[in-house]
C-alpha cells in the first residue's frame, strides 16, 4: 500500500509493485520521502532498492525510542542513490518484547558498525549479523544508554550521594 | 638509470597490488600486535588489533569507543539552542561544519524562518575556513607520520591564522559555536574583511609551498604512491564518503549535489583523482584547499549587506538595546533563556559536506523545547569502517600511511 503523500513517488510505486505487502505506510514531510516497511520484509525491500533502483549507498542505520509506546523502537535506514541524487528513509517498528530484526549486512558491508551501534545503544538484536557486539560502550556495560528510560547520568554513578 | 630519474617515476595502484606479498600456505607463525590506543599516529585513541604474518597484516580489527561521551544522549536534555555547543565537540577539527548542519536541520524543522543572505554567506565562508583548518592539520600530521617533518610547521603556521580568525569572530579558537539556529551567534566583528582578505590573498601561495615541499620529496612519493588502494565499489559498500571517494574518481560532493546555505551561488570545482591511493587522497585534499580559498575569496568579495540574524523574535535573542526599552523584547528574552523555543514536531535528515565527507544530522522533534533525538551520522565513523579493507594483505610499514590518508577524528567517530 502506497501512502497518499507518496502517490507520485516512482521508487515507492516500484517497491510496492515488487513487494506488495512490504510497505505499511509513509509520509513526505519536509520533502524527505519516508516509507514504513514490515520488519520481516526489510532485507528484500533493501535488496530491491539497492539492485534495481540504484540506492547503492546506505548512509546509516539508526534507531528511535518512542517509549512508552508499543511497538517501542523505530529502526531507521537512511538510503542514498547517487545516480538519482535522491535520499529515501525506511523505517521498521520493533517491539521491546521481540527486539529483533534481520541484518542488512548481506547487502552492505558498511551496515556492520551501524547495526552494532544500534545494538549497543538500544539493545536491538540483528539476525545474521556477523559480529554483533558492543561498539561504543565498554564490553561489560549493562543497559542500553540511548533508551529513553535510561537516565542521562547512567545507573552507575550518583552525584547526589557524594 | 640516473638517480634523478627514479624520483619522477610513478607506481600505479594496480602494479603495487600485484606485488602484495602472499604468505605460503599452511603458515601458522602469526603475531598479534596492538596498535594503539596510545599510538601517536592513530591521531586520537584508536586501537587496532593487527594479526601479522611476518611483515604482512593478515587481519586488522579496529576497536573504537574510547572517546564516547554520549553526546547524542546529552542533546536530549539540552534546549535546542544549547545543543549547538555539543555539536562543536563532535568533530573538533571541523566545529563549524557541525554547527552548520545542526542549525540547518533545526531551521528546516521550524519551517517559517528565513536566514538572511549575509548569514548564509558568512556560514559558507566559515565552513570553508573550518575545511582549511581540518585539511591543514591533516596534511601536517600525515606528513609527520610518514617522515616529512617540515610540512607540519608550515601547516600549523597557517592554522594558527585561521584559529585567530575564529577567535576574532566568536571569541573562541576551537569550540566556536558561532553558527546558531536563526543565524550567527554574534555580529561579525569590525575589520574582519581586512583580516580574512590578508589571509586569503596569501594562502594559495602557501599551498604551492606545501606541494613543493612534498612533491619534490622522493621518499614522500614512494611511501604514498600505490599504497592503500581499495576499489571504489568496496569504498561505497563500506560507507566511505568525502575525499576518499573523490580520490577514487567519483565526483560526488554534497556542496554540489545537494547545495545548502547558498553554495549554489559559488563557483568552485570538485577536485578528483583516479589513482585511488594515499597520494591521490593527498592531491584531492590539496585541491580542496585551493577550492576553499576560492570560495572564501568569493564570499569576501560578494558578501551581502544586511542582517546577520533571522527576523524571528521567538527564536533569536533580542538586541540588548531593545531589551532595555521594549517590553516584548524583554519577554522574548526571558522565554528563550529560561524555556527555550518550541520546534514543531517532525523529523529531518540534513546533510553537509564536512572536510571528511557526509555529515548528516537526523533530528527529531516532538514539539517541545528540547530535541527528542539527534542522530549524528559522522563521516569518520563510516570511513573508519573501511580500515581493514585498506590494511589487510598489505605491509605493516604501509599501515601508517593508509591510516593517515583516511583522515578520521576519533571524537567524530565515537561521539
Amino acid at each position: 500500500m502506497i501512502p497518499d503523500p507518496l502517490k507520485d513517488h516512482a521508487v515507492a510505486a516500484a517497491l510496492d509493485a515488487q513487494l506488495p505487502d512490504a510497505i505499511t505506510g509513509g509520509h513526505n514531510e519536509h520533502a524527505e520521502p519516508t516509507l514504513f516497511i514490515a520488519p520481516s520484509r526489510i532485507v528484500e525491500a533493501c535488496r530491491f532498492l539497492k539492485q534495481e533502483q540504484g540506492f547503492v549507498r546506505l548512509s546509516a542505520v539508526t534507531c528511535v525510542d518512542w517509549y512508552p509506546a508499543d511497538p517501542r523502537f523505530e529502526v531507521v535506514y537512511l538510503l542514498h542513490s547517487l545516480e538519482r541524487n535522491a535520499r529515501l528513509r525506511l523505517k521498521c517498528w520493533v517491539s521491546e518484547a521481540d527486539a529483533e530484526i534481520d541484518s542488512v549486512t548481506v547487502l552492505w558491508r558498511g551496515a556492520n558498525w551501524y547495526e552494532r551501534e544500534v545494538f549497543d545503544l538500544f539493545g536491538i538484536r540483528f539476525r545474521n549479523h556477523p559480529d554483533l557486539r558492543r561498539i561504543l560502550m565498554p564490553v561489560d556495560w549493562e543497559g542500553h544508554p540511548l533508551r529513553k528510560d535510561y537516565p542521562v547520568h547512567g545507573y552507575k554513578y550518583s552525584y547526589g550521594e557524594e | 638509470m640516473r638517480e634523478t630519474e627514479t624520483h619522477t617515476d610513478t607506481i600505479t595502484a594496480e602494479a603495487a597490488e600485484a606485488t602484495v606479498h602472499q604468505p605460503p600456505e599452511g603458515v601458522v607463525r602469526r603475531m598479534t600486535l596492538n596498535m594503539g590506543p596510545q599510538h601517536p599516529s592513530t591521531h586520537g585513541v584508536l586501537r587496532v588489533v593487527l594479526e601479522l604474518d611476518g611483515e604482512t597484516i593478515m587481519s586488522a580489527v579496529p576497536d573504537i569507543g574510547f572517546l564516547h561521551t554520549g553526546i547524542e544522549k546529552e542533546c536530549e536534555v539540552k534546549t535546542w539552542q544549547q545543543a549547538v555547543t555539543l555539536t562543536d565537540r563532535v568533530d573538533y577539527l571541523a566545529n563549524l561544519s557541525n554547527n552548520l548542519v545542526y542549525a540547518l536541520a533545526v531551521e528546516k524543522l521550524i519551517g517559517d524562518i528565513e536566514i538572511p543572505p549575509k548569514a548564509q554567506w558568512m556560514r559558507v565562508m566559515l565552513a570553508e575556513f573550518s575545511r582549511l583548518n581540518s585539511h591543514l592539520v591533516w596534511l601536517g600530521t600525515h606528513a609527520l607520520d610518514i617522515g616529512a617533518m617540515t610540512v607540519f610547521f608550515y601547516c600549523f603556521r597557517e592554522r594558527e591564522d585561521i584559529l585567530r580568525i575564529f577567535e576574532m569572530f566568536s571569541g573562541q579558537r576551537m569550540m566556536t559555536s558561532y553558527i546558531r539556529i536563526g543565524g550567527l551567534a554574534l555580529e561579525p566583528p569590525r575589520g574582519w574583511q581586512d583580516r580574512v582578505g590578508k589571509f586569503i590573498n596569501a594562502f594559495p601561495s602557501k599551498v604551492d609551498e606545501y606541494e613543493e615541499l612534498l612533491d619534490a620529496n622522493p621518499i614522500w612519493r614512494r611511501r604514498t604512491q600505490g599504497v592503500g588502494f581499495c576499489p571504489l565499489e568496496d569504498l561505497l559498500d563500506l560507507g566511505v564518503t568525502g575525499p576518499m571517494i573523490r580520490a577514487a574518481g567519483l565526483a560526488w560532493d554534497i556542496r554540489k549535489s545537494e547545495p545548502y546555505s547558498s553554495y549554489e551561488k559559488f563557483d568552485f570545482e570538485i577536485s578528483t583523482r583516479t589513482e585511488n591511493d594515499v597520494y591521490a587522497r593527498y592531491r584531492v585534499r590539496l585541491g580542496e584547499m585551493r577550492q576553499s580559498a576560492r570560495i572564501i575569496k568569493q564570499a569576501l568579495e560578494g558578501m551581502p549587506e544586511g542582517a546577520w540574524q533571522a527576523d524571528a523574535p521567538k527564536i533569536v535573542l533580542p538586541e540588548r538595546e531593545k531589551m532595555k526599552t521594549q517590553m516584548e523584547a524583554l519577554i522574548y528574552h526571558f522565554k528563550i533563556v529560561t524555556e527555550g523555543f518550541r520546534v514543531p514536531a517532525g523529523e529531518v535528515y540534513q546533510v553537509v559536506e564536512s572536510p571528511r565527507g557526509e555529515i548528516g544530522y537526523y533530528v527529531i522533534s516532538n514539539g517541545t523545547s528540547k530535541p527528542y533525538r539527534v542522530y549524528m551520522r559522522t563521516p569518520s565513523f563510516g570511513n573508519l569502517q573501511a580500515l581493514p579493507a585498506l590494511l589487510e594483505g598489505r605491509l605493516l610499514a604501509d599501515s601508517i600511511a593508509s591510516l593517515g590518508s583516511m583522515d578520521f577524528v576519533l571524537g567524530d567517530t565515537d561521539r
